[in-house]
């Protein structure tokens, strides 16, 4: 099974390509049977490598597949490699697993659309580039696979192009994302100067031996794959361009902006864990920006209006967790979350794509309402994935791994009691906007008449993803009940175990108030949108609590502190240099001499005479050089 | 001797100046070919023989027959001097005298420079000396000369060539109009 | 007794040129501007030869006798093109052929 892997990436690809070159040649049927088709296969290679990777584990618990060299320049010589470990094998389960249910649900969900075959080249071509992301052996095919989500991102947030607003969504998303670029590019330079070498491997055997802990560089490089993970993973301060990202397409929210591409970053910082072990200050970073990102997003989610604007804080929030994790050095939990929240969130990223669809595309919550009876299925899965969401005590898998985090952010090494209450508190207000939305889209009086109700394309791929949003916790329980760690043991040999504080803390006690606070949340929103809505309107007539709103609306005010900061500087900028000051200089020495030449072309008279006169005079003058001197 | 020089610069000068001043083209010709001969005394004085026999032939024979040829081809006579008289305003010629004059003044000045005075040596270069020196350390020029005289004699056959009125493209639209 | 002196030669080739300059420029018709350049490479080559003459050297006959090859030369084109400015112009008014300018 082992020479399989390389079919992992390439199905995809031919898929991306057969759509690329002949897609608008062919019908429909066929594009949906190649598009889907290449990612459903591939799922299956991965399952089938994935048993036998389970089965019988290879040695060292890794396998590598050289393909061929990519170039060769003096000593550096990039592979085409792919590497398989415990890590990847999560990831790309999860990309082709979740991907290949987006699929199948796009081929109902855009069958209107007329653009079908570029919407399957550029999901092909991402699962793809993801996969490469998660498959490359060395940070420079890794960086390829990251460029390549980047641009498959761009290319589906402006899906929609003839809309101005999505394209600028997509240029918003492609600029943003390109400055963690650059500053993880940077990074890999670091990494390449000191080490000769970008193999991730070789790196990470090699780091602890060349840096000291705590030493400027381990620190600056760790931050630097910091800011490219921030930028992918739309966290603090670069997390501006997910809740615009939405503009694309619902499976393409689904797919890309919440279960594969933004957890890139949470990749990266996992995979190259050992860097930031070697810079405490660096994780602590991390962990911060992981618990200021799920507060400030979760704030921002409570007060939107549009469903998938939720959505998208929910997944800025949720990744911030994921990143709270990574800093307090819980990696296997980062990654079960990782894993649940792909499940739950491509779940109510198409649930709520297919409420849209059959709302004639209503995006605003508070036009929706009533379809509790209406629509059945897509009722049920979605509030299975708000669950899930909303981490409901025992019988969501949301509730497993949230709760996980929650307690390692106080008990783990790097944990803190501060961290701990942002994330509790985040644990709250997830679950009143969960609550709020379930209620307002669901529960109330009918305000839009529905339109075509989803097919079964697109419920099958709702039923499956809620069967696993619910019951994929199990396979990691906490150690007080059940102790059963099949997740963190499959992980085990690629990320370190997670070490507890030496505070001895009853692990009881947490998860009996992280279950108060998510009960209390969902009962807060349950009085305030269900009980007593009078209440809220009172309460939006006074003013400071309708600046309060109007902030959290606009995401903290980052979009407007940026505008001002950074985008009218530069307009402004652009403005006064729109002349092109350096290229005035030249225009200038080009319209001299073509002035001169205007006046030498005089002399030019075409009289024969002239010119004789001309010898004449330049005679005399070199003749009376001749004699003056 | 030296008298005999300073009537011949005398008549070659007074010859030239009435071959820039004559209105037809035919009694110019006929002064400039008394002043070539008398050049060619002049370098006949001046000990070179060989010269002065071919300023003679050449000159005076073969290029100012060529000019007899084209003045009678184009059949120039009184109206060419009426036209002539006209352009020949002092107004148009004025000018550019005094800047030959300036010139003239200048040249006149350089060659007054070297106080010493010279003379022609007596020796007389004879025509044999001349003909070694032509074919041996001048050789290459001799055959660049002929080359020239070939490429003369092609492009005034093609040139001379009597076609239709042909106009360049670029002039046939301002002919045109 | 032979005494001319080399400078009064110059004096006169200096006269011939500056008659042949004046030529050229003062007169409109193109056979007395070519006449005149006649008169100008006469006065080189009479420079020559009293420069040769003076050294008692053979090079300055050498050298008029290769301006006498330039000038026939010259003068077989030159006259062709007259001839066929004449035909296309009916006029040897240079003035008239200015259609060369910049």
């Amino acid at each position: 099974m082992d020479n399989l892997l390389w079919l992992i990436p390439a199905l995809p690809l031919v898929g991306a390509m057969l759509l690329i070159l002949i897609g608008n040649l062919l019908p429909k049927t066929y594009v949906a049977i190649i598009g889907v088709g290449s990612i459903t296969i591939s799922a299956i290679v991965v399952l089938l490598t994935g048993y036998s990777f389970l089965s019988s584990p290879p040695e060292g618990g890794q396998l590598t597949q050289t393909l061929w060299v990519w170039f060769e320049v003096a000593n550096f010589k990039p592979e085409i490699t792919l590497y398989l470990d415990s890590l990847s094998l999560v990831f790309i389960f999860v990309i082709t697993f979740i991907g290949a249910l987006i699929h199948i649900y796009s081929a109902g969900f855009m069958a209107e659309d007329k653009d079908y075959s570029r919407f399957f080249a550029c999901m092909n071509l991402f699962v793809f580039s993801m996969l490469i992301l998660v498959l490359a052996d060395n940070l420079l095919l890794l960086y390829l696979g990251w460029e390549g989500v980047g641009l498959c991102s761009y290319l589906l947030i402006g899906f929609w192009h003839e809309s101005h607003a999505n394209g600028y969504a997509a240029r918003k998303a492609f600029i943003i994302t390109r400055i963690g670029d650059t500053a993880m590019a940077i990074g890999l330079f670091i990494l390449f100067y000191q080490f000769g070498t970008l193999s991730i491997n070789g790196i990470l055997q090699s780091a602890p031996n060349l840096w000291p802990v705590g030493s400027a560089i381990a620190t600056a490089t760790a931050l630097l794959l910091l800011a490219g993970g921030a930028g992918k993973s739309a966290q603090l301060p670069l997390q501006t361009w997910l809740p615009d990202a939405m503009a694309g397409p619902s499976p393409v929210s689904a797919l890309i902006h919440a279960a594969t591409m933004v957890t890139a970053g949470v990749y990266l910082i996992a995979r190259m864990h050992v860097i930031f072990e070697l810079s405490p200050a660096a994780q602590m970073t991390v962990a911060v920006i992981g618990a200021a990102t799920l507060f400030i997003a979760g704030f921002s989610a409570l007060t939107q209006h549009d469903i998938k604007r939720v959505l998208a804080y929910s997944t800025i929030s949720q990744i911030g967790y994921m990143f709270l994790a990574l800093g307090v050095g819980a990696y296997s939990a980062a990654i079960f979350h990782f894993m649940i929240h792909a499940f739950f969130k491509a779940l109510l990223f198409l649930a709520a794509g297919a409420v849209i669809e059959a709302l004639h595309h209503e995006h605003s919550m508070f036009r929706m309402g009533g379809l509790k009876d209406k629509l059945p299925v897509v009722f049920w899965t979605f509030l299975i994935g708000c669950a899930s969401l909303a981490a409901l005590p025992l019988i969501s898998s949301g509730f497993y791994s949230k709760d996980q985090i929650l307690w390692y952010s106080w008990a783990a090494e790097g944990g803190d009691a501060i961290l701990w209450v942002l994330a509790l508190s985040g644990a709250f207000i997830t679950a009143a906007y969960t609550t709020r939305m379930m209620i307002l889209t669901f529960w109330g009086e009918s305000k839009t008449e529905i339109g075509h109700k989803p097919g079964k394309l697109m419920t099958i791929p709702l039923v499956v993803l809620a069967f696993f949003a619910l019951f994929a916790g199990f396979i990691e329980l906490p150690h007080n009940f059940g102790h059963f760690t099949l997740f963190s043991d499959l992980l085990h040999p690629v990320l370190p175990e997670t070490r507890l504080g030496e505070s001895e803390t009853n692990e009881w006690i947490f998860q009996l108030v992280a279950a108060t606070v998510t009960l209390g949340g969902i009962s807060l929103a349950y009085y305030f949108y269900y009980k007593q809505p009078q209440r809220l309107s009172n309460l939006r007539s006074s003013g400071a609590f309708n600046r309060i709103y109007d902030f959290w609306l606009s995401g903290w005010g980052f979009d407007k502190i940026y505008d001002t900061l950074i985008v009218k500087p530069v307009v402004y900028l652009a403005n006064i240099n729109r002349r092109d000051i350096i290229d005035q200089i030249y225009n200038a020495i080009t319209s001299g001499t073509t002035a001169l030449y205007r006046l030498l072309s005089f002399t030019q008279s075409g009289s024969l005479r002239w010119y004789v006169m001309g010898l004449i005079v330049g005679a005399i003058l070199i003749l009376t050089i001749q004699i003056m001197l | 001797m030296e008298i005999a020089f300073y009537i011949t610069a005398a008549i070659t000068i007074i010859s030239t100046l009435l071959v820039i001043t004559r209105y037809n083209p035919v009694h110019a010709l006929l002064y400039l070919v008394v002043s070539l001969l008398s050049l060619g005394m002049i370098f006949y004085l001046l000990g070179a023989a060989f010269a002065a026999l071919l300023e003679v032939i050449i000159y005076a024979g073969a290029i100012m027959v060529l000019f007899i040829f084209v003045i009678m081809l184009l059949n120039l006579g009184k109206e060419t001097a009426e036209q002539e008289k006209k352009w020949l305003k002092p107004k148009v010629w004025a000018g550019p005298a005094i800047l030959a004059l300036v010139l003239f003044i200048e040249l006149c000045i350089l060659l007054n420079t070297n106080d010493q005075a010279q003379y022609i040596s007596e020796l007389h270069v004879d025509p044999k000396v001349v003909a070694l020196s032509l074919f041996r350390p001048y050789l290459i020029g001799v055959e660049l000369a002929a080359m020239l005289l070939m490429a003369g004699v092609v492009g005034a056959a093609h040139i001379g060539q009597h076609k239709k009125t042909v106009l360049h493209r670029f002039l046939q639209e301002k002919e045109g109009t | 007794m032979n005494a001319i002196s080399t400078n009064m030669v110059m004096l006169l080739a200096a006269i011939l040129f500056i008659l042949g300059i004046a030529g050229v420029v003062v007169r409109k018709n193109i056979i007395f501007m070519l006449l005149s350049v006649e008169i100008m490479l006469n006065a080189a080559g009479l420079a020559f030869v009293a420069a040769g003459a003076r050294w008692a050297q053979a090079d300055g006959q050498v050298m008029f006798i290769f301006i006498l090859a330039m000038a026939a030369a010259e003068v077989s084109v030159g006259l062709a093109l007259i001839l066929q400015v004449y035909h296309q112009h009916k006029s040897l008014d240079i003035d008239k052929l200015r259609e060369m300018n910049g």
